[in-house]
């Protein structure tokens, strides 16, 4: 795979590192001379100086061939820019781009970016994974973010305690794929029971999360 | 009509200033306050502290209200997002964004977003000027983006044309 990798910060620099490991063929454009002389001795020709906004210095570093291109400076409004060359000049077929600030993640979806990586959010639902209990837990968010993987603990005061999976009313769009009870991965079907404890792996949609964690928590959603 | 400017620089300032004189309403948005010190005295419209590329700064400027959004800070990529975020975020009528690069201007006016590149038309003019032509009419001095765009896509070098 060619990966095609703007901005050579911490996160440009290590994400190509590993993906040279991996095998793959990775091009990082870095546009801060000084940078660039700092990680260049370590990446080699896999570096270039140059603007990645430039549309010149994307024809001559080859966009066109790349399957992936992910941007990944630290100001939004560039890494925007240049996914959206990406996709309107290069044809390229996926685009990823590092989000800085929460709030642009759903702008960038909108205005085409295929896949965003929020740091504060990740670090967000890390911690939660550490501190909620009796909350829904977002897990991962699966490819294009419409769907998300959830976990919550069954507390004793879920409408769904001790009934079986097909007989809880589970909001439109959700499955339970997996069971973690007394620290066994349980695949479930239509005729488990949920106990108290059991720690409930789910797939859904952003908006029927709340009902889910009501489910599965007895937790009313917060009145705004 | 109710205006809402980015960037309080030259450009953003004398716009301000210009619109209104007529009557205009207008606010303008800036990361630096002491940009703000280049407005007429008595200006009589609205300054807003922030970045244009944040949804919760533009609310604060009004512009779900506004009929007009121009992006003149200067960076280029800063105008192109801030525009689009006017345009599909906010849906206000009239949106443009100032691009200094005739490429990514040529490239964003194919994408639907309108785009005032000062060097093509700077240019354009400076052109008609020295040569004794008549001058060209806007578009068509914006017009000049797509020539430059070509030679890119063209293959020709960076240096080819420039003449020194």
């Amino acid at each position: 795979m060619y990966v095609f990798v703007v901005g050579g910060g911490k996160v440009g620099y290590f994400l190509s590192q590993v993906l040279v490991e991996e095998g793959h063929e990775v091009l990082v454009l870095e546009k801060d001379p000084a940078r660039y002389d700092l990680i260049s001795p370590d990446l080699g020709d896999v570096v270039m100086l140059g603007d990645g906004c430039e549309l010149r210095t994307l024809h001559e570093a080859g966009m066109e061939r790349a399957d992936v291109v992910v941007a990944v400076t630290g100001d939004d409004e560039d890494n925007l820019v240049v996914c959206q060359m990406a996709k309107s000049h290069f044809k390229v077929k996926r685009t990823v781009a590092r989000v800085n600030n929460p709030k642009n993640e759903a702008i960038f979806k909108q205005l085409g970016v295929d896949d965003t990586i929020n740091s504060t959010r990740i670090i967000f639902s890390l911690l939660q994974q550490e501190v909620d209990v009796g909350e829904l837990v977002p897990l991962s968010p699966l490819r294009r973010g419409d769907i998300e993987v959830v976990e919550a603990e069954l507390t004793s005061d879920s409408p769904a305690l001790n009934r079986a999976i097909r007989d809880i009313r589970l909001p439109g769009d959700t499955v339970v794929a997996a069971i973690i009870r007394n620290d066994q991965i349980l695949l479930p079907s239509g005729t488990t029971e949920l106990l108290e404890g059991d720690e409930v792996i789910a797939l859904t949609r952003p908006p029927h999360a709340l009902s889910l964690r009501e489910l599965l928590t007895g937790a009313k959603a917060p009145s705004k | 009509m109710r205006l809402v400017i980015l960037g309080c620089g030259r450009v953003g300032s004398m716009l301000a200033a210009l619109m209104t004189r007529e009557g205009h309403d207008v606010t303008i948005i800036d990361t630096n306050p002491s940009a703000f010190r280049r407005l007429p005295s008595g200006f009589s419209g609205n300054t807003v502290v922030g970045t244009g590329i944040d949804q919760e700064c533009l609310q604060r400027s009004g512009i779900e209200q506004a009929d007009g959004f121009v992006a003149v800070t200067n960076g280029d990529n800063r105008n192109i997002m801030a525009a689009q975020m006017a345009r599909h975020v906010f849906h206000v009528p009239k949106v443009i964004a100032r691009i200094y690069d005739p490429i990514r201007a040529q490239a964003y006016q194919e994408l639907g977003i309108d785009t005032l590149c000062s060097t093509a038309i700077g240019s354009g003019v400076l052109q008609d000027y020295f040569l004794g032509r008549p001058f060209r009419s806007i578009e068509q001095y914006i017009g000049l983006c797509d020539l430059i765009a070509r030679s890119v896509h063209g293959g020709q070098t960076e240096r080819e044309g420039e003449g020194a």
